[in-house]
């Protein structure tokens, strides 16, 4: 019986498996790493903020990784329950077993949980974090009876767009102000640049023009565009020029498309992609 | 003569018939032109026109005659004149297109313009012609809207014109563009022309006043036209290098003669316009500019005046909002008289022309807001600086925001009739079978607030029946349900282990759903209420309106779904009104309390352009079910201009598709005895429903939504 537990266990993953081991490529964009370090090390937990593809979320694993610690992301979605987050017991054979979620098994390890995109969860949802994110540091399982108390090592860091938030998705107040807020927006041109050029091994012109394309799209925000192209877009666009797609094609299957489905101004985009290139 | 028309037109089944005689033609138009005919101008010409037709030509002829005729007798007198000249050269599709064309432009200009539209044959037959390749600046616009806002700098109107030019907050294009044998080439043409007059004015053409500078040449049209290529050579130089895919795309269009030798100086990057208009003194005597396909005209004029206008603007609202800041910063009555030469702006990165500004006061670092930001942009497009003098903070620190209408719906009213200030809605005629554009002005009031009393007595006196209404509205809120025996689920369902396990003991298999899940259902319903309030609704249905609303909120507001409702009336198409009772982001609160009191009966019931608006609003919103419910007393009706009956009966129609459409479901409750006859018609077989007795209005429409909506 123990077997089967522990391949249970097994299935869910290990925390070592957590571990990120290569240096993940980051550039800082001013003092979040310092930030988000005298954060970890006074226990309160993080909100990063910022636009869509800005880096929150490689931000994330590079601290991870600064840190030593196993990093369990949890994509927020409105189906996702408290059970999910926590755990539940499951059946096996003629007995039950309890399987802690990954929220739980953060804990435990004393790793950090990202919860990325909170504002897709369901209110309910999110207040099971509560106690977790003020000085308590608890975690109550009330179906497994058990109390779980959160080592020093962990932290909970969630990550939200204010963006394109509507009034249905905004974030309750009693758990915004729980976090300390890291504000991320998109790199200024010359850092772009050379994110581009590290990331996708592109020639400095193509990246420039680029960025000027991201630049032009960025006006474009508020004018029928939702948002404008983010740093992972030109990250995706300049892979394919680098692999040898033609610039017009790349810009418009990694950002025209990427960024919108009214045909006007899909055709916008193009014309200022090709423009450019 | 014989003429064949395309015998694929349905309209043309009777094709054989005999023509019409002389004597039947005039009869009829006679009948049709009454108003515009004399003793001395009579149908008879006219006929002798038409007679040598065919029947079917004949016929399509005396229809459209009938039909202009009820828009102006006198379009549709020149219409029968040119008739029998246009249908021999036209096909059934460009002949409706002509005489469609004419009355929109009838309806817009009036009828001289209408008119010359009509005789203006030949051009109508050679754009006609060119169609197939031409872009229409109609088609091009957004998306050359969108590229221009894309390229920034300063925000940019598009407007069509009778050449490519700028004043430099509009850009005029022509109305279409046919130069070249294919679309693809023509639209390049529009986006050179537009991204040429953006760039006149993001890099500085009008820095400088050229009429001014060039005065002293004898010949000012002369020297202007070479500064204008001078200027079109240095930004094709730019485009070149800041665009270099559209600069090829200009390249291909093969019209750019490379520029003369003498213009070495404005290829340079660090030309500006002062090298432009050095040359011009160069080459004045001894080289004629080429004509580019895309490079428009230049009107220093024009320009001048929208500059001085601007640049006099920019600066007040520069020092105004300076001042603002400066309000915010010191508390107040703080010595504002050293103010002077506190302020400091740098450009964030001296080498970026287009980049950001820092301010600092005092030395220190000040937060920029974007709409200062904005300004200086555009007074350092203007200006190439920030003068000192700019810097000087001024006036009361309130912003005059230039785009919000100065005039109140009330005050249009009482002087000369204008649209300033109110949307535009097309309307459909269905004689015509084409939308009417820019047909209905309309505009959106408040209502007066009623007195509150009305609604404490309509809950009182309906007060058993909103009970029972809060109760089945309760039991409709999306409860929680735990659904058993489910494969995947958050906790274990214990009867179904204990049955399994049973199962299980007696040889049989342990089943697979042996969990529950919790299923929360969810309502994401939006719902537009639209009022009838014109001036039959007066007396017992206009209380029965309003109690109805206050039944429909309580029970509303226990459900939790979001809704609007909106009040609609008007008189003339040129005065349509919608009446804001609650907008979706209001609460019921005693506001909309005393607005649902105060509802009146005003005029008349133009639906079609009402539904418009309302759907426009209702789109805004985001929800997964959208409701336009109509509380109506009658047919569609308004005073005059033939909406009363058929035509308005259409319109109503075709706008509650265009509603469907884009994803709204129209829906009618309404007390009109006769509704039977039209509003299958008008919102389909199931989506309408007749209460016969108004007094039991309240209690049956919010029945009707809980069984709309479940």
């Amino acid at each position: 019986m123990t077997s089967r537990v522990t391949s249970l266990r097994d299935r869910a993953l290990q925390p070592e498996a957590r571990l990120i081991e290569r240096k993940p490529y980051y550039e800082p964009l001013g003092t979040e790493i310092e930030l988000f370090e005298a954060a970890y090390s006074s226990q309160i937990p993080a909100l990063l903020k910022g636009p869509t593809g800005c880096g929150k979320s490689r931000f994330m694993e590079y601290m991870a990784w600064r840190l030593q610690r196993p990093l369990i992301t949890v994509s927020c979605h409105d189906d996702l329950t408290a059970a999910d987050l926590v755990g539940r017991y499951l059946i096996t054979g003629n007995e039950t077993v309890w399987v802690d979620g990954p929220l739980a098994h953060a804990v435990r390890c004393g790793g950090i949980c990202y919860l990325d995109e909170i504002v897709e969860a369901r209110k309910d949802t999110t207040v099971v974090i509560h106690p977790l994110a003020d000085d308590r540091r608890i975690l109550p399982m009330e179906r497994h009876g058990e109390l779980l108390h959160a080592p020093p090592e962990f932290a909970l860091v969630m990550s939200y767009n204010p963006g394109y938030q509507s009034v249905l998705k905004e974030l309750k107040q009693s758990t915004r102000q729980r976090f300390i807020a890291i504000e991320f927006s998109y790199p200024e041109a010359a850092l772009e640049k050379k994110i581009i050029i590290t990331e996708t091994g592109l020639d400095a012109d193509s990246a420039e023009q680029l960025i000027r394309l991201a630049g032009m799209t960025r006006n474009l925000k508020g004018n029928g565009l939702d948002e404008g192209a983010s740093t992972r877009l030109l990250v995706h666009a300049g892979k394919l020029i680098a692999r040898g797609i033609a610039p017009r094609t790349a810009c418009n299957g990694a950002i025209a498309e990427a960024l919108t489905d009214d045909p006007e101004m899909l055709r916008a985009v193009n014309e200022l992609a090709t423009s450019l290139f | 003569m014989s003429l064949q028309p395309p015998s694929s037109d349905p309209r043309l089944t009777i094709a054989l018939s005999e023509p019409l005689s002389t004597r039947e033609l005039e009869e009829r138009l006679d009948e049709a032109l009454d108003a515009v005919l004399s003793s001395r101008r009579t149908a008879q010409p006219l006929a002798l026109g038409l007679a040598p037709l065919d029947r079917e030509w004949q016929d399509f002829a005396l229809h459209w005659v009938s039909v202009i005729a009820r828009t102006s007798s006198e379009m549709a007198y020149q219409f029968a004149a040119l008739a029998p000249d246009a249908l021999r050269s036209f096909d059934l599709a460009t002949a409706e297109a002509w005489i469609i064309h004419a009355m929109d432009t009838f309806d817009r200009e009036g009828l001289y313009r209408g008119s010359s539209e009509l005789k203006n044959l030949d051009a109508f037959i050679a754009a006609s012609r060119s169609r197939s390749r031409a872009v229409a600046f109609e088609d091009a616009r957004n998306v050359l809207g969108l590229f221009i806002c894309g390229l920034a700098g300063r925000r940019l109107k598009l407007e069509s014109g009778n050449a490519a030019y700028t004043d430099t907050e509009t850009i005029y294009l022509p109305a279409c563009s046919t130069e070249y044998a294919s679309r693809e080439q023509n639209f390049i043409v529009y986006k050179a022309m537009a991204t040429h007059l953006w760039a006149q004015t993001r890099y500085g053409t009008f820095s400088i006043d050229p009429a001014a500078q060039l005065a002293s040449y004898p010949d000012l049209r002369r020297a202007l036209a070479l500064y204008h290529y001078l200027e079109t050579v240095r930004i094709d130089a730019i485009i070149v290098r800041e665009l270099p895919g559209l600069a090829r795309e200009i390249a291909a269009l093969g019209t750019a003669a490379p520029p003369p030798q003498a213009c070495r100086r404005v290829l340079d990057p660090a030309a500006t316009s002062a090298d432009s208009l050095a040359l011009v003194g160069v080459l004045y005597d001894n080289f004629t500019p080429p004509r580019l396909s895309y490079m428009g005209t230049m009107h220093p004029e024009l320009v001048q005046a929208v500059r001085a206008a601007r640049i006099a603007r920019e600066k007040l609202e520069l020092q105004s909002g300076l001042a603002k800041i400066l309000a915010e910063k010191s508390p107040a009555g703080e010595a504002q008289s050293a103010a002077a030469q506190r302020f400091a702006v740098n450009r964030s990165d001296p080498a970026d022309a287009g980049g950001n500004f820092d301010l600092s006061l005092d030395g220190a670092p000040v937060a920029l807001p974007a709409n200062v930001n904005d300004l200086l942009q555009s007074i350092a497009q203007d200006l190439g600086e920030i003068p000192d003098d700019y810097l000087v903070p001024a006036g009361d620190g309130s912003y005059r925001d230039s785009k919000t209408p100065q005039n109140k719906a009330a005050d249009v009213w009482q002087g000369t009739y204008h649209e300033e200030g109110a949307v535009l809605y097309p309307e459909w005629d269905y004689r015509r079978r084409h939308y009417r554009k820019q047909w209905c002005v309309l505009r959106e009031l408040d209502v007066h607030p009623g007195n509150p009393d009305f609604i404490a007595a309509t809950l009182a006196r309906y007060a058993p029946q909103v009970t029972r209404l809060r109760r089945t509205f309760e039991l409709l809120r999306g409860e929680d349900k735990l659904l058993r025996k489910q494969q995947n689920g958050d906790d274990i369902d214990l009867d179904a282990v204990i049955s399994g396990y049973a199962d299980m003991r007696s040889g049989m298999e342990l089943p697979q759903r042996l969990l529950v899940k919790r299923h929360k259902a969810e309502r994401n319903i939006a719902v537009m209420f639209m009022v009838d309030m014109s001036g039959s609704t007066k007396g017992w249905i206009n209380d029965a309106e309003r109690a109805t609303l206050v039944l429909l909120c309580a029970a509303l507001e226990v459900l939790g779904d979001r809704y609007a409702i909106y009040g609609f009336s008007g008189i003339t198409r040129k005065r349509c009104e919608i009446y804001r009772i609650k907008r979706f982001d209001e609460r019921y609160d005693d506001n909309v309390r005393s607005r649902i009191a105060g509802i009146l009966p005003q005029d008349y019931t133009r639906m079609g352009v009402a539904i418009r608006h309302l759907t426009a609003l209702l789109n805004a919103v985001d929800a997964r079910t959208k409701l336009l419910i109509t509380l109506s007393d009658g047919k569609p009706d308004d005073y005059s201009d033939n909406y009363r009956g058929e035509y308005g009966i259409e319109d109503t129609r075709q706008a509650l598709i265009e509603a469907h459409r884009s994803g709204i479901h129209p829906f009618c409750i309404t007390i009109d005895r006769e509704a039977r006859d039209y509003l299958p018609h008008m919102y389909g077989a199931v989506n309408y429903t007749v209460i016969d007795d108004v007094a039991r209005l309240p209690l049956k429409v919010a029945d009707i939504y809980r069984r709309l909506t479940t």
